[in-house]
């Protein structure tokens, strides 16, 4: 076939300026809620579901043209490249508060309580002469008052024991997609999106937890602040690579992928290890030290 | 299935769609290319249009036509439409149409992604400039917003929270797409190391953003949620800290003004070579030198928190990782110098736009290393001495380039030559007024003036009033380009020849396509790369 000796270029593309719009809507909307105005969830509906119509929509056609044979080893490079790159930009978005973390733990609650001889040192005097530095802290002012910090074993470990498995299963399934065993390759799937949502449940658990026995909460200082935003995006990471992986397990379910054009496998299975390794992270920084 | 062979037939179509869908649902690199240089030249008067309003205000000492806020949020609006709506999408313009050009590739990667990146760029800017007519008025606590002033924005912040983070997935998209385009799609024989030196720049560029601009939607999200949703992250009474937004912000910022100027240096060092007639002196180490300086770009970020109150070992690392980047951006300057030495030089509009940017570049440039040295930075900080420093590196560097990369590769675009003289007038208008504009502001930065200030002290009455003037010159001078832009698409002053200017063919490949270059390029890759650039 004429196809795979050239590179595939499409034409007329729709989906990116639907996408672009219903996801412009969906943050005008959040925006205006965020201000109090009554316009802004239905205008986030509105934007969401366009949204999810163009992922819908893009993808499908995504895969269809991979099914007809359309695209050849180049433009499987491509999308290889595309898929790792953005992996990569989700690490320093993640980076990005991992530094806060380390920056408030190591440097400026230090400073507030006048350890280190930096220009901060006159912060204690002048301003909270009591404060003793600590970690998990709410900081000087206690905001949000008392609260218990979140410990590592427990739920913690359990979680960290169903995602490094769920990124057992991945790979037994990968192995079951190149060795044509498509029985192993289903039920390896269906393991990893069923340990995956196990563990966004147990997360939920944890959080309702925090906030109702343990007075930890988003506004409990800078401990609240770190443990709920990293944990968080973390915790949407995996439900949206959960919902990827389901979309492979569906489309291995229909009997796409063969072992020499996965690229659809390859990219999921590539982010559910970026979340496993992210939560290792967590685990350590956030929960263990 | 049906439907997606039919699709696929389309491929042999080898027209665009008709009427306004053309542009919404392009997927052609050139198309595209157009569409952020376009949209960037209508957001550079814009920008400018704010500069003015600014300028207009410090024409004299007093308040003379706005109120403070709207003169702080114009300061602001100025700053983040420029960077983010001018000269980021001119580059990302060019890098759309000149990369698959001068790598022989039939189009970009990505190229439905190409197209999210674009309107998600538009998204983000409307966003942005919507925050203009809301209660509050727009952002106005400098584009860096800092807290805790930003958090008092109005009704304003969230949304241009949000238009960081759409500018963001915009400039990640688009970077994602480079570098797929380059590590994938060169011609047969085109080497990494003879590609041309744009997309080397480029290459790194899209390095550096996929690097930071990540962490800036972190920085802004932080922001976010300390507003909304009671964490924080810089409130020290919570255990937070201000400064870290600072650390956080700059982490990005300083990449981000190398993301500015390391394109510039591309199109610099494919323009001199051309009208010196040479070969670009040291090409390799210029691809060094480009790496170094992106590397260190990510470990100097503090020089811009001199005054915040770090521990000494803090500023003195700072301040000597700061003065390393002198090293190889000294290396681009000589290779530029050495290129045209003893070079048949001619000096048509590009060239002398080129060589206008090493000059004040470099003098720009200068200004840095003083800033550099954190003890006497401590009297320059927030004066109009850094004002007039990163506008000697941005205005008279990547917009005069930016310029240059236009006059070099319009008659290929367009398939007309522009007219050369109103060329020349724009650039000597552009050259003069730029230094009435901004070497005075050296000044008034040593006097103490400082920036972001609707009114000043009567002192400084005399060398804002001149700076005040030359704004408006070159301001106005601009209109000359768009001029002669519209001119050059109706027809110029006649065909351009295939090479456009003599024996460029041996410098990059876009000199081997017909002039206008048709719809599609390079479907089958070129017999032969050219080398005279190496």
């Amino acid at each position: 076939m004429s196809t795979n000796d050239t590179y595939y270029v499409p034409h007329k593309a729709v989906w990116p300026f639907i996408g672009t719009a219903g996801l412009m809507m969906m943050l005008a909307g959040f925006a205006n809620y965020l201000n109090g105005s009554a316009i802004g969830p239905t205008m986030m509906i509105f934007g969401l579901s366009l949204f999810i119509l163009m992922l819908t929509g893009w993808f499908a056609l995504q895969a269809s043209e991979s099914e007809s044979g359309m695209y050849n080893h180049s433009v499987g490079i491509s999308y290889r490249m595309g898929m790792m790159w953005f992996i990569f930009s989700e690490v320093m978005f993640f980076a990005a508060f991992f530094g806060a973390l380390w920056y408030t733990r190591n440097l400026s609650v230090p400073w507030l309580g006048g350890i280190g001889d930096g220009p901060a040192r006159a912060t204690k005097d002048l301003l909270w002469p009591a404060f003793e530095a600590a970690w998990p802290t709410n900081g000087p002012a206690e905001v949000g008052g008392e609260f218990e910090p979140m410990g590592a074993f427990g739920l913690p470990l359990l979680n960290t024991l169903i995602l490094l498995t769920s990124g057992v299963t991945v790979t037994w399934a990968h192995h079951g997609l190149l060795a044509k065993k498509r029985d192993q390759l289903i039920k390896g799937l269906i393991a990893t999106v069923a340990l995956g949502f196990l563990f966004v449940g147990l997360q939920a658990f944890e959080y309702y937890e925090a906030y109702h026995e343990m007075g930890l909460t988003l506004g409990s200082g800078i401990y609240g602040s770190t443990f709920f935003m990293l944990t968080g995006f973390h915790g949407f990471h995996v439900c949206v690579g959960a919902i990827m992986l389901s979309v492979i397990l569906f489309r291995s379910w229909k009997g796409h992928f063969t072992p020499e054009n996965h690229f659809g496998f390859e990219g999921v299975a590539w982010y559910w290890h970026f979340v496993d390794v992210v939560w290792l992270g967590l685990f350590i920084f956030v929960y263990l030290l | 299935m049906s439907a997606v062979i039919a699709e696929h037939d389309e491929h042999h179509d080898h027209g665009p769609a008709k009427g306004i869908l053309r542009w919404i649902t392009t997927t052609n690199h050139k198309d595209i290319g157009t569409m952020y240089l376009v949209f960037s030249l209508i957001m550079f008067f814009v920008g400018g249009s704010m500069a003015l309003i600014i300028r207009a205000e410090l024409f004299e000492p007093g308040m003379q036509f706005v109120e403070p806020q709207f003169f702080n949020s114009m300061t602001t609006m100025h700053a983040l439409v420029m960077v983010f709506g001018a000269v980021m999408p001119a580059f990302v313009g060019l890098a759309n149409w000149m990369i698959p050009l001068m790598i022989g590739a039939p189009d970009m990667a990505l190229p439905r992604m190409n197209n999210m990146s674009f309107w998600m760029l538009v998204a983000g800017i409307l966003l942005m400039a919507s925050t203009l007519f809301m209660e509050g008025g727009g952002p106005a606590a400098g584009w860096t917003f800092y807290p805790p002033l930003v958090l008092q924005t109005g009704k304003a912040l969230p949304f241009a929270i949000f238009a960081v983070h759409l500018l963001g997935i915009s400039s990640i998209m688009g970077a994602i797409n480079i570098i797929a385009t380059i590590f994938n799609m060169r011609a047969p024989g085109m080497d990494m190391m003879k590609m041309p030196l744009f997309v080397w720049t480029w290459l790194i560029t899209a390095f550096l953003l996929i690097a930071v601009m990540p962490v800036f939607a972190g920085a802004v999200t932080m922001l976010l949620t300390d507003r909304f949703f009671d964490t924080s992250f810089f409130d020290a009474a919570g255990g937070g800290d201000p400064v870290l937004y600072q650390h956080i912000f700059w982490f990005f910022g300083h990449p981000e003004v190398y993301i500015m100027i390391l394109p510039t240096f591309g199109v610099a060092s494919t323009i001199i070579p051309v009208f010196a007639r040479k070969p670009l002196f040291g090409y390799t180490s210029m691809v060094w030198a480009t790496g170094f300086i992106a590397f260190l770009s990510f470990i100097v970020w503090a020089h811009h928190m001199f005054t915040v109150g770090m521990p000494i070992a803090g500023e003195l690392y700072f301040m000597y990782a700061t003065m390393l980047i002198a090293i190889p951006t000294g290396v681009k300057i000589f290779n530029w110098t050495a290129t045209m030495w003893k070079g048949a030089m001619t000096f048509e509009t590009p060239m002398l736009f080129s060589i206008a940017f090493v000059v004040l570049f470099t003098l720009g440039g200068f200004t840095g290393l003083m800033m550099a040295v954190a003890p006497s930075d401590l009297q320059y900080h927030d004066t109009y001495f850094i004002v007039a420093h990163f506008h000697y590196t941005l205005v008279p560097a990547s917009v005069f380039i930016l310029m240059a990369a236009g006059y070099f590769w319009l008659p290929k675009w367009t398939g007309n030559m522009y007219n050369e003289r109103i060329g020349r007038l724009h650039f000597w208008l552009s050259a003069i007024s730029i230094n009435i504009l901004f070497f005075p502001q050296h000044f008034l930065g040593l006097a103490g003036m400082p920036r972001r200030i609707p009114d000043y002290a009567v002192q400084f009455a005399d060398w804002n009033m001149i700076s005040s003037i030359g704004a408006f010159i070159y301001g106005f001078s601009q209109l000359l380009f768009v001029y002669i832009v519209i001119d050059t698409i109706r027809g110029g002053t006649g065909k351009a020849t295939d090479e456009v200017w003599e024996d460029a063919s041996k410098h990059g490949l876009e000199w081997t396509l017909p002039s206008p270059t048709p719809y599609h390029t390079f479907t089958t890759p070129p017999a032969k790369i050219p080398t005279e650039h190496l």
